[in-house]
């Protein structure tokens, strides 16, 4: 009876796990990714069954502070020594609530560590303090720093309402651009010391590491502008680094990638140029 | 436990020195105890008021006080100061007051090595200290030190690395002590299954001491030659490895973090059957799972490190053996709430602090469960969701235990009964800022918001300025405790043997007198 209606409270508190979740000032974003859903989920699962177990234990200590009060005149029934038999139900009832969240954990885990088949590589590299962005076998690279207006505000003593600055601290010059409904692989490494590529809305953080590359990869369902931050202390500025994703649709991606091919031919076509004048 | 035994005729042979050499040639153990205390109350503040610094930054976006380079100085330097200045020398100073007490012995087993493990501490935060004021500054990496960002820094470097390798030499050292205290002085009688739980977590913690203090020593010292005598250990471009670092950091931090708590179990499983008035239920369980939480965590390091690329193999054995850690912890939390069950509560100061430990350390084991779980670590990794974890587990975990100690002894140690209403105050005060100050962090390591970090997109606004709100008042609220130390210490009225109104005091420490006698026990009591 009492496990009936606890299951149906829990199942209750689920459903509108969801809807609590859309405001994203104090949890995890959904994120716009096969992969941040799935982690969403495991999330507000996994917090759930915690809230479940505080409500119980929890219980149980606020029931007997209040009811086993020697103010109110409890006597202590000091027969209560031991029991290996509760010993033994505490100990195996959380295994198997651990063994029932490992499974859709290591689901997703397989999931994320998956790699192959990308239809786009990027090769991300962090600097103190920017990253790098090249996207391989397409002649295409640069790197992206934090934006000047931002630069600017974050300065000491810099007299700048940062209110007034549109995405303080989350813009910047030349963002990376993905095109929507691709697997795209990012291959990460360091240039100098440790940095970490973090875009929530996608479920992916990995370090990059001087000497290592690391892998991770995203397909991403809609079209839109993201942002993240660096996450490993990698100096001075390293709260001055942030990630920009713009994912554009397929015919946009390849437009812009043109685009940049020109441009990044012209450039070499004028070095050339200036190399040979020399 | 029933101790028979006459220890007052034993009172009045007490050969105090006096002066400053009572002090700096101290062999007793209440004299080391004490001086351990104050020198961590000490760095207590000190740590605190880095930590005020970091929530004034943080308080509103924009950079208003600190260079960025000096914040990093800030937060690395906050968690050295807290975690080997603070919280491990409170363990050790109440570990050098009650041990002794506790088994019948007349003092530690080692009496001068406990004098230098004790006076190499101020040595050793002098050098961590004023590496500050060094023209580089001190340590900016973190207090994980991270290659090769740490070997970045500048040549306050090799003071912070020395800081670190006489802090460790000083912790081997007591805990050398306290595991041949413990196995050679206990009363005849005394089995190992009696030893009153504060010594068995206390036991267990120093073998972890011992197991990993060298592997950080070996671990910084590596780092000293990558910096000054051209090895490669960690530096990829003389093809050193820097994530080994890692994995061989976390292999001492993470014991490190049960080294930080086991003690705090101890002292609760003190606690709660006094004030309960029950025996503490489970003993053998609550034994068993301190040795398991121990042995485990020597085999979940690399959770710490999830994001760095480890082979899907390594991240599932990590994430299910970190995972694992949950039930003997789980166990302990069931068998605290069973000593309470039909027990005849009583709410003194220390039982007050117990319960918050009780549950808000809990709050800290459920986000630390969340963390085990690797695809979902990955968005809460090196975010403010981890401070918020390590906080919740360390600061009204450890660092309130180490408050309820004080409050538990304290009457033992200066014979006077304190002012118990200022220290209710202190109590609430206390519980009710630290939650102001850290809940909200969850929030905003959830919503994106990156540790270590000196300035933040204004989203992320009004939970920082409620967390920092809650910082000023928690920091603040602990004069009073200060105060009320103080008071107790200069008079009062006089606390009886027992001192507190239970049948549960029935360790040794009660059989003494209030204050305790200056040589615990001359003659060995008998245990039963």
């Amino acid at each position: 009876m009492f496990n009936r209606k606890f299951a149906s409270v829990l199942g209750g508190l689920l459903a509108v796990a969801p809807a609590f979740a859309y405001e994203s000032s104090y949890n995890l974003p959904v994120g716009v990714t096969p992969v941040s859903r799935d982690v969403f989920h495991l999330h507000m699962t996994v917090f759930w069954v915690c809230v479940a177990i505080a409500v119980v234990v929890f219980g149980v200590m606020i029931y007997s502070i209040i009811k086993f009060r020697k103010s109110t005149g409890a006597v202590a029934d000091k027969t209560l020594l031991h029991s290996t038999k509760v010993e033994i139900i505490w100990t195996t009832i959380p295994v198997l609530i651990l063994i029932g969240l490992a499974i859709p954990a290591a689901r997703t885990l397989v999931t994320i560590e998956d790699t192959r088949n990308a239809e786009l590589t990027v090769k991300v590299t962090g600097y103190q303090w920017k990253w790098q962005y090249e996207y391989l076998g397409k002649d295409v690279s640069f790197y992206s720093t934090l934006a000047a207006d931002s630069n600017e505000a974050r300065q000491l003593h810099s007299g700048i309402d940062v209110k007034g600055v549109k995405d303080y601290l989350l813009n910047v010059d030349h963002p990376l651009v993905v095109p929507v409904d691709t697997k795209v692989r990012v291959l990460l490494t360091g240039n100098d010391v440790i940095h970490s590529w973090w875009m929530p809305d996608f479920g992916v953080k990995k370090d990059a590491i001087p000497g290592f590359i690391n892998e991770a990869w995203f397909k991403v369902e809609k079209t839109g502008h993201y942002t993240g931050q660096c996450t490993e202390l990698c100096g001075r500025d390293h709260g001055f680094m942030p990630i920009v994703v713009d994912v554009l649709s397929k015919e946009d991606f390849a437009k812009w990638l043109a685009d940049q091919q020109a441009a990044h031919k012209a450039a070499a076509m004028a070095m050339n140029t200036a190399a040979q004048a020399n | 436990m029933h101790a028979v035994t006459d220890t007052h005729a034993v009172d009045h042979h007490d050969h105090k020195p006096h002066g400053i050499g009572r002090w700096l040639f101290a062999t007793n153990h209440k004299d080391i105890g004490t001086m351990y205390l104050v020198f961590s109350c000490v760095m207590f503040f000190l740590g605190g008021a880095m930590a005020l610094g970091i929530r004034l930054e943080l308080f509103q976006p924009g950079m208003q006080f600190f260079d960025p380079g000096f914040y990093n100085q800030l937060v690395t330097n906050h968690a050295l100061v807290m975690i080997f200045g603070a919280v491990m020398p409170a363990f050790v100073g109440l570990a050098n007051w009650m041990i002794p007490l506790q088994i019948g012995a007349p003092d530690m087993a080692l009496p001068r090595m406990n004098n230098y493990s004790f006076w190499i501490l101020p040595f050793a935060f002098t050098l961590l200290l004023a590496s500050l004021f060094t023209p580089s500054g001190g340590a900016a990496g973190g207090w994980t030190l991270y290659p090769p960002l740490s070997l970045q820094s500048g040549n306050s470097f090799p003071m912070t690395i020395f800081a670190i390798h006489l802090m460790g030499a000083s912790s081997i050292m007591g805990a050398i002590n306290v595991i041949v205290t413990i196995m050679n002085m206990r009363a005849p009688g005394m089995t190992l299954l009696k030893l009153p739980l504060f010594c068995w977590a206390w036991l267990i913690t120093a073998y972890l001491l011992i197991a990993v203090m060298p592997v950080l020593a070996g671990a910084v010292t590596m780092l000293l030659t990558d910096h000054y005598f051209g090895t490669s250990f960690f530096n990829p471009a003389g093809g050193g490895d820097p994530v080994m670092f890692q994995h061989i950091f976390w292999f001492f931090g993470h014991p490190e973090v049960y080294i930080l708590i086991l003690p705090a179990f101890g002292i609760v499983s003190e606690i709660i059957p006094t004030f309960s008035r029950k025996p503490l239920f489970g003993y053998d369980a609550m034994v068993y799972a301190t040795a398991s939480i121990a042995f485990l965590s020597f085999i979940v390091w690399a959770h710490h490190m999830f994001t760095v690329g480890m082979p899907l193999a390594g991240q599932m054995f990590f994430m299910m053996s970190t995972m694992l850690i949950a039930v003997p912890t789980g166990v302990k939390v069931f068998n605290w709430t069973s000593t309470m069950w039909k027990g005849s509560l009583s709410f003194e100061p220390p039982m007050l602090f117990a319960l918050a430990f009780l549950f808000l350390f809990t709050i800290g084991g459920f986000s630390g469960l969340m963390l085990a779980f690797v695809p979902a670590d990955y968005q809460y990794q090196d975010t403010y969701f981890v401070v918020a974890h390590f906080h919740y587990v360390l600061v009204p975990g450890a660092v309130f235990a180490i408050m309820a100690a004080v409050y538990y002894w304290l009457p033992k140690w200066t014979g006077t009964m304190y002012d118990m209403t200022l220290a209710k105050w202190h109590f609430w005060v206390s519980t009710i800022s630290v939650n102001i100050l850290f809940f909200p962090q969850h929030f905003l390591g959830l919503a994106g918001m990156p540790r270590r970090i000196p300035d933040y997109n204004v989203q992320f606004t009004d939970w920082n300025m409620v967390s920092s709100v809650g910082g000023f008042i928690f920091g603040f609220s602990q004069l009073l405790f200060v105060w009320v130390i103080l008071k107790a210490v200069r008079g009062g009225a006089p606390a009886t043997d027992r001192v507190w109104d239970s049948d549960m005091t029935t360790g040794l420490e009660w059989t003494v007198a209030s204050p305790a006698p200056y040589h615990s026990f001359e003659t060995p009591p008998e245990v039963h």
